[in-house]
């Protein structure tokens, strides 16, 4: 094959952006190195996540970035973060059918046939609540929110009663085996304040999830948070759940 | 893995508090309600139930020592769980449970006891000679002093010990309640009835456990079970029973009639999971049927032996059905997923940290510490000094 030089210039220009762009990020990612962390305010920022079910496909990307990222436990009832199937027949909108085999962790296969219903998935992680119930019921204090908004466990405190795991509305703890602690997402903190997005968001295709930071005006979450109809899980519970859900559906619990 | 029937978050799949936890209001229960029993007599002034004053006093410290033993074998990390005591965190309701044991357990019981065997360990420990003086002399306190009138203040500091001690009884086991019924997470567990029911549930099995420990120990004993009394403390088990069960009707009616978003869910799971140890063995043998033995002997004129017999059997149904309601309590709001869709399964192992054999050894080892605690500060009537006496003659 030989190039024209017409070619050549549409190849070579390409080159020319893709490294620029590439030394932009390159340049916004050293920025954000562990070093960087001193630099980091958690009184300047408020974090919560955005998740547009209508985007989510159920790829399961989310929940392998995340057991892998923060070595959760490679076995069915440990999940930081999960994927949930919905299917809900027309004629019997009352009992959804719901499945979530291994957490979603290998996708979904095809199971409903598309007239029978309306199928959707919804993936579910610690929803970073204000008042969290599971912080005030710690017996030791091991459980608390952070200054910036993150629900966290301090392992070296944690006596692992499993009272916090009781008393979460979404399931979203669970004790780890391997060191007796409660354990739960922790919106990737170790990311976050290197000024990186947590891996679920980081590896979903289709950009279902976002991070954002409810502090900061110039974080485009604020855009969408504005221009859309957000819901919450189980807003009864009143726990201040930071987790805002495009296109929830009512069935959802 | 658990089997799962419907929907379960992945997470809830396998159960967080096992069947040691079980064990743990149900002790606790009997201690508040046998410390209750006593009290009718100090405080109320029921001479009839004397005889099982102290027996019950000794009961509700025996198994008082033990309470925290299920929950010390259940936790992730034993060795951090004076963090409670040194760092607690004032939100929490479970973090109040070591003051509230201490409390009770060292300004109530501890003290009540003592204060009521103070002339016999002063007797005993004058009588006895060797290990056994250091060790009477050593539970006195060094305090030797029963003149009559040592002996009146001692007589009304335990009257007000006991005093403040019904309503320690009531905080420890209606905390033990708030424990489970202020988890709003759980429709299972999340009423305000839950602190009273449990309450009154404690003071039905503290008062079951005793009667029965009294005409067992008596048998035992070959000595002659007070008839008056068992009638008496039948008569308010009889009592307790009742307003334990209305209240337990008034929340299952109010749960029916209401019919919330979790309704379905949790009637499902009564008429299927828990069906044995709720229909069957908490509210059909475990209520109704000492109700109804307890009420025959009410109501007809039985020969005391009859009478006693079915004290005893209305005692362990008793017993059993209290024990059923804390399992299902316990582990029934652990078998319906919070999204209303599923339930898992709870399979009990046998020989591991959780199982059913320290299970078992948890329940055994207050009746062998009741034996030595027998053993060393006699209930009955016959005064210490005596008893030992009696011990020196025969060895």
């Amino acid at each position: 094959m030989t190039a024209t030089r017409r070619d050549f210039l549409v190849v070579g220009s390409r080159l020319l952006v893709m490294t620029a762009a590439t030394a932009a990020a390159l340049e916004h990612v050293l920025a954000e190195t562990p070093e960087a962390v001193s630099t980091y305010k958690t009184a300047e920022h408020w974090w919560a996540m955005i998740i547009d079910l209508d985007k989510c496909i159920g790829a399961g990307h989310c929940v392998r970035a995340c057991k892998e990222e923060n070595d959760v436990i490679d076995e069915p009832m440990f999940f930081r973060t999960w994927v949930e199937r919905y299917h809900i027949d027309m004629s019997d909108p009352d009992h959804p059918i719901v499945d979530s085999p291994n957490g979603g962790i290998d996708g979904f296969t095809e199971k409903y046939p598309e007239d029978s219903g309306k199928t959707f998935f919804v993936p579910k992680l610690c929803n970073h609540c204000k008042d969290s119930p599971c912080t005030q019921v710690c017996p030791v204090g091991a459980t608390f929110v952070t200054e910036d908004g993150v629900v966290l466990v301090d392992k070296e405190y944690c006596v692992g009663c499993r009272y916090c795991i009781q008393a979460c509305p979404y399931g979203c703890r669970y004790l780890d085996p391997r060191t007796q602690t409660a354990d739960k997402c922790t919106l990737c903190y170790h990311r976050l304040t290197r000024g990186m997005v947590p891996a679920c968001c980081e590896a979903c295709p289709t950009g279902a999830r976002q991070i954002a930071d409810l502090k900061n005006p110039k974080d485009p979450a604020h855009e969408y948070l504005r221009t859309h109809k957000m819901q919450i899980l189980k807003p009864q519970m009143a726990t201040g759940a930071k987790v805002f859900y495009n296109g929830l559906d009512g069935a959802v619990r | 893995m658990p089997h799962v029937d419907g929907f379960m978050y992945p997470n809830e799949i396998e159960l967080q508090w096992s069947v040691l936890i079980v064990l743990y209001p149900f002790i606790t229960g009997l201690v508040a309600g046998a410390f209750i029993l006593a009290s009718l007599e100090r405080v109320f002034n029921v001479q009839a139930v004397k005889p099982t004053y102290r027996l019950a006093l000794l009961t509700a410290l025996a198994f008082l020592l033990v309470a925290p033993l299920p929950l010390q074998l259940h936790l992730g990390h034993p060795e951090r769980s004076f963090e409670m005591l040194f760092t607690p965190h004032t939100t929490s309701a479970m973090a109040m449970f070591g003051f509230v044991y201490l409390w009770y357990l060292m300004v109530v019981l501890l003290l009540e006891i003592w204060l009521d065997y103070r002339k016999e360990l002063v007797l005993a420990a004058r009588a006895s000679r060797g290990l056994k003086r250091l060790l009477y002399r050593a539970i006195t306190l060094g305090s030797d002093n029963i003149s009559a009138a040592s002996l009146r203040i001692d007589d009304r500091v335990g009257r007000i010990v006991t005093i403040v001690g019904i309503p320690s009884a009531f905080l420890l086991h209606g905390y033990v309640g708030f424990i489970f019924g202020s988890i709003k997470a759980n429709p299972w567990w999340s009423t305000p009835l839950m602190p009273i029911v449990f309450l009154f549930s404690a003071i039905v099995s503290g008062i079951a456990a005793v009667l029965l420990l009294y005409i067992a120990i008596s048998r035992l004993r070959r000595a002659t079970i007070d008839l008056v009394c068992v009638d008496t403390v039948a008569r308010y088990l009889y009592y307790a029973f009742l307003v334990d069960f209305s209240l337990e009707m008034l929340d299952l009616v109010h749960r029916i009639y209401e019919a919330d978003e979790s309704f379905r869910a949790l009637d499902f799971m009564v008429k299927t999971r828990l069906f044995t140890s709720q229909i069957v063995l908490q509210i059909g043998l475990g209520t109704l049927m000492p109700l109804a033995i307890l009420a025959a002997t009410q109501l007809l004129r039985l020969a005391p032996a009859t009478r006693i017999r079915l004290y005893v059997i209305g005692s362990v149904l008793t017993l059993t059905g209290i024990l059923a309601m804390r399992w299902n309590v316990v582990i029934g709001g652990q078998l319906f997923s919070k999204s209303f869709l599923g339930y898992t399964t709870y399979k009990m192992s046998f020989a591991t940290r959780e199982g059913m054999l320290p299970a078992i050894l948890v329940m055994l080892l207050p009746l062998a510490i009741l034996a030595v605690l027998i053993k060393l500060l006699p209930p009955w009537e016959q005064p210490l000094a005596l008893a030992n006496q009696a011990d020196a003659e025969t060895s």
